[in-house]
């Protein structure tokens, strides 16, 4: 019988095919493994990331993924949802929310436990703005603003702390601000909601420390958004004068900050608040 | 011993890491079994997974010493 021509047919062809596949499966076996010897590793690990349809949501939810996380994506624009995690593609759920309706709040960690198995990272990300001067803010402003960015994480983190201290394992993590530290003219109902999450977080950490749950906030200083993409060059300008590092932040630098905290190296860093800000308020 | 009560007394050797003659119906969670107040959240945790009931909160409070977890659970795991 006539042996194939090609050199790959021949029988060293073969045996070198075979090798290569026998490779292919015991790399496979172990990337798991492999994986997880560098820090950070996330594999297995469930993560509710709320405003993953806004800029800096969208950057935590891809950097927890990509460190191996299994995410549920919150927010109320459904197609923006949709969009990233067709981005993802796998090992993610779609958990729409609006966060100013309370019975809506209170079924999202019940249908993000049910999706995902349990929520082992809860970052509360979404944050809404109404700024105006002092005297002339209005109730619904204040009350608005307080209601998503304090009211709603303070119920999330409520919910999700019956699987955490039962899993002896959980990590809430609050995206605060740097003005809830500085303050900010016109910015009174933002900065209140902003240092409450703060405030809120070092108690509830003092709570939970003993059952290895840790809580703790990053507090982003000017980070590029939507929002600051339309600032002109002066508005820029003015902006990066106060700070030290000359450039706004990204949304992957401050996921980096929300990784970390979400990882088992960060254990025993709980009632912290991390500053992500270019230097520009070193407190 | 009725059953409720052994399966009650089970779970809070095991979860305040207690003698089991230390846990007698009189004793109290936070004074006489050293438990601290996220236990007792805790226990009645145990308690509701163990039992598949549901311990409102405000009924939750009034549970402070082992007699009274047992005389909850009897009632609640009867009706
Ligand atoms: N960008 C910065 O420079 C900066 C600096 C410091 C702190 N932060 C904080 O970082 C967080 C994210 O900000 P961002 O820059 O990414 O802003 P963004 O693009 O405007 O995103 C805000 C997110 O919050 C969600 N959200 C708002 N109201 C909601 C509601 N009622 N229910 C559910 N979700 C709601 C939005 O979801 P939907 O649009 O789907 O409703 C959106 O995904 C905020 O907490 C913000 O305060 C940002």
């Amino acid at each position: 019988m006539a042996r194939p021509k090609s050199r790959i047919w021949s029988g060293r062809g073969w045996s070198y095919l075979r090798l290569f596949v026998a490779v292919g499966a015991k790399a496979k076996a172990a990337s798991a493994a492999f994986w997880s010897l560098f820090m950070f590793d996330l594999s297995g690990k469930t993560a509710l990331v709320t405003g993953a349809s806004g800029g800096l949501g969208q950057a935590i939810a891809r950097g927890l993924h990509r460190r191996g996380a299994i995410v549920g994506l919150s927010g109320t624009r459904r197609a923006a949802l949709d969009e990233l995690a067709a981005e993802l593609a796998t090992n993610v759920h779609i958990l729409p929310c609006d966060l100013a309706d309370k019975a809506a709040v209170e079924a999202l960690i019940p249908a993000a436990e049910a999706a995902m198995g349990g929520v082992d990272i809860l970052v509360n990300n979404a944050g809404v703005t109404k700024d105006n001067l002092f005297m002339r803010m209005k109730d619904e402003e204040w009350e608005s603003v307080l209601s998503v960015n304090l009211t709603a994480v303070f119920r999330l983190s409520r919910a999700c702390l019956k699987g955490m201290l039962r899993k002896r394992y959980g990590r809430i993590i609050g995206i605060s601000s740097v003005v809830g530290v500085t303050g900010n003219a016109g910015q009174g109902n933002y900065a209140a909601s902003k240092a409450g999450m703060i405030g809120m977080f070092k108690s509830l950490a003092a709570e939970v420390a003993s059952r290895s749950v840790t809580v703790n906030c990053v507090a982003p200083g000017f980070i590029e958004s939507p929002m600051t993409d339309v600032l002109n060059e002066k508005q820029k300008s003015g902006i990066l004068a106060q700070v030290p590092m000359g450039r706004l932040g990204t949304g992957a630098e401050v996921a980096a900050a929300v990784v970390y905290l979400a990882s088992s190296e960060a254990a025993y860093v709980t009632g912290q608040t991390l500053h992500v800000n270019g230097g520009m308020a070193m407190i | 011993m009725s059953d409720v009560a052994a399966r009650v007394k089970k779970i809070v050797i095991e979860h305040l890491g207690v003698d089991a003659d230390k846990v007698v119906d009189n004793a109290n969670f936070i004074e006489d079994l050293g438990a601290d107040s996220l236990d007792t959240v805790e226990l009645v945790m145990a308690f509701e997974e163990e039992f598949s009931v549901e311990i409102p909160d405000d009924a939750a409070e009034t549970i402070v010493t082992v007699g009274d977890a047992v005389t909850f659970l009897e009632k609640a795991t009867a009706a």
